[in-house]
């Protein structure tokens, strides 16, 4: 059921699409950087200074350009449909009484999720790879400690940096599986999720609220380009980790809690 | 083990409230093994939240049910593999085909059975009537076709029951004749059908049992024979003096005495129409005709709900 359910997800269209716009963000950033030389050292996001010296660091300024609205948006949206997608169509009730089991169902949706998370990191890195590659040199990467290591080490540690972004983003993905299983709106279920990110964002820029700030889902997002140090520092990644486990943790059994006593009336 | 069980649905006391409304008010079901059972009542009678209870996808507020002998809800719904459901019309996805929508469900229980998907599928689309349109997207389906498909996913498996919810909604006669051929067909095979309609004629068609539902509860449920044994025939006589044949006829104790032209109509109560055409005759009374008429299901129905297809809130 998880491979099926997995091959359904991306044959939907607007799954193909946002990954395709995942991917033509940092590439279409490169293509910006060589038309236009790039910021000057200093200016502009993290890492695009760097790009046109060595292309890996299009995937991480691509990383952290669609970190803070377009990746946790599209998340928003696979995590908002999950449920209520199914209630909207009419399909949950088909599913249920196939029996696919609640819990079941739920596990399996919420394991998609994971997938789709992670790939969506990964696609990120990869378009800004691939762009990095064709319109500039590749080759050993200067790091933010100023040593330098090699090619294959730099690649291996973008792709951990897509990883973690990815798992950074499943504290969302849990929300976002909750509030779907509260309506039987979709587009209801992804605003919502949307709204939380954007709200943990805001109160984030919010020194009055400082002492929250800590908890907050999205306050070490951009705790990744940690993974560019000799050595690298793990503390705010690991924070941020376990912080998306604790809210992995309160909202899946929310879900499970809610999804598998809830009224199936759509 | 339940096979073999007295009855495919029986619920005791069943009962759903939303908020201080009643949907359904301690109903007793009792769906015989291998009938094809009629659930009749107006829209918003608590049809389909019945339905949705004994399929578990609302819990009941009281009350107990059990599927095809096994007390429900068991711990993995394992009993719902042998139930094919039609619940408020078709829901599939329209981006798919109707055999690719077909092929995710299938997927989706806990029983596999991926080697012989296809051929199921196939099988199923050919007995509703789908073969040539399996391809095409489910958005591009007709209101029938919609149906059919439902149906289609209904019989995916060998089903030992069957709940039909509405299932010629949107059909043209010709559809609807398929359907009754189907369920008939499925019947034979030993599957009890649970058919939910507000189409009477229907359900006089097919049904071997009824039951009739209103306001959430459950005014009546026998087999069809019975059910309209029930009522009390009228009788119909054409005579050559309908003003005395009506005085005679009330005089013998017949209730709702009518005259229309030269024919008289009176219920019949404990007396036979021999009777009565006897006392006419006897009485000089010439009796051109006469008729004995049973109730039809649609009477019983009207005695019973007290209103026709009006939406019972």
């Amino acid at each position: 059921m998880l491979l099926a359910e997995l091959h359904f997800l991306f044959r939907r269209i607007r799954i193909r699409v946002m990954l395709a716009v995942l991917f033509l963000i940092p590439f279409l950033l490169t293509v910006a950087v060589r038309l236009s030389g790039g910021p000057a050292s200093g200016n502009g996001p993290t890492f695009l200074d760097r790009v046109s010296h060595n292309g890996v660091f299009a995937a991480l300024a691509g990383l952290t350009v669609t970190l803070p609205f377009f990746l946790p948006l599209t998340v928003s949206v696979v995590a908002g449909d999950t449920v209520a997608g199914e209630a909207s169509l009419g399909t949950l009730r088909y599913l249920l009484t196939r029996p696919a089991g609640r819990l079941r169902l739920l596990s399996v949706k919420a394991v998609t999720l994971l997938v789709y998370s992670v790939l969506a990191g990964v696609v990120v890195a990869a378009g800004g790879l691939i762009g990095g590659a064709i319109f500039f040199p590749l080759g050993r990467v200067v790091t933010l400690s100023g040593t330098t290591i090699s090619l294959g080490d730099g690649i291996w540690r973008t792709f951990l940096a897509a990883v973690i972004v990815g798992a950074s983003l499943l504290g969302l993905a849990a929300i976002g599986l909750f509030v779907s299983t509260l309506t039987d709106v979709p587009v209801g279920a992804m605003a919502g999720t949307v709204g939380i990110a954007v709200l943990s964002a805001v109160l984030d820029a919010v020194p009055e609220v400082g002492a929250i700030h800590p908890w907050l889902l999205t306050h070490d997002w951009q705790s990744f380009p940690d993974l560019l140090r000799v050595p690298i520092v793990w503390t705010a990644i690991d924070k941020d980790l376990l912080l998306q486990l604790g809210y992995v943790a309160v909202f899946a059994t929310a879900a499970w809690a809610r999804f598998t006593t809830k009224d199936v009336l759509a | 083990m339940a096979v073999g069980a007295e009855l495919a649905i029986e619920t005791e006391g069943l009962t759903k409230t939303f908020g201080s409304v009643a949907a359904v008010d301690g109903i007793d079901l009792a769906v015989p093994t291998g009938s094809v059972f009629g659930f009749l009542g107006p829209n918003g009678s608590g049809k389909t939240t019945t339905i949705r209870i004994l399929l578990g996808l609302i819990s009941p507020t009281a009350g107990s049910w059990r599927l095809l002998g096994e007390a429900m809800p068991t711990a993995d719904l394992r009993t719902l593999l042998r139930v094919g459901a039609l619940i408020e019309g078709p829901a599939f996805y329209p981006w798919l085909s109707g055999r690719d929508n077909l092929a995710r469900l299938d997927s989706a229980g806990p029983d596999g059975q991926a080697r012989t998907r296809g051929a199921r599928i196939g099988e199923a689309l050919s007995r509703v009537g789908l073969s040539a349109a399996a391809g095409k997207k489910y958005r591009a389906y007709s209101l029938g076709m919609r149906q059919r498909l439902g149906l289609a996913a209904a019989l995916l498996r060998p089903r030992d029951l069957l709940v039909l919810d509405e299932p010629t909604n949107g059909m043209d006669p010709q559809g609807t004749r398929e359907i009754r051929h189907l369920v008939r067909e499925v019947a034979g095979d030993g599957a009890t059908v649970f058919l939910s309609s507000h189409l009477l004629s229907e359900v006089e068609q097919v049904c071997t049992h009824a039951a009739v539902m209103s306001d959430g509860k459950l005014l009546a449920q026998a087999t069809l024979a019975e059910l309209r044994a029930g009522g009390t025939p009228s009788l119909r006589v054409e005579v050559d003096d309908a003003s005395r044949a009506a005085q005679l006829l009330e005089g013998l104790g017949l209730g709702d005495v009518r005259v229309v032209g030269s024919e008289v109509t009176a219920k019949l109560a404990s007396l036979t129409p021999e009777a009565c055409n006897r006392e006419l005759v006897l009485a000089g009374v010439g009796v051109r005709a006469l008729n004995m008429e049973r109730p039809s299901l649609e009477d019983l129905f009207v005695a019973l709900t007290g209103e026709g297809f009006d939406v019972a809130r």
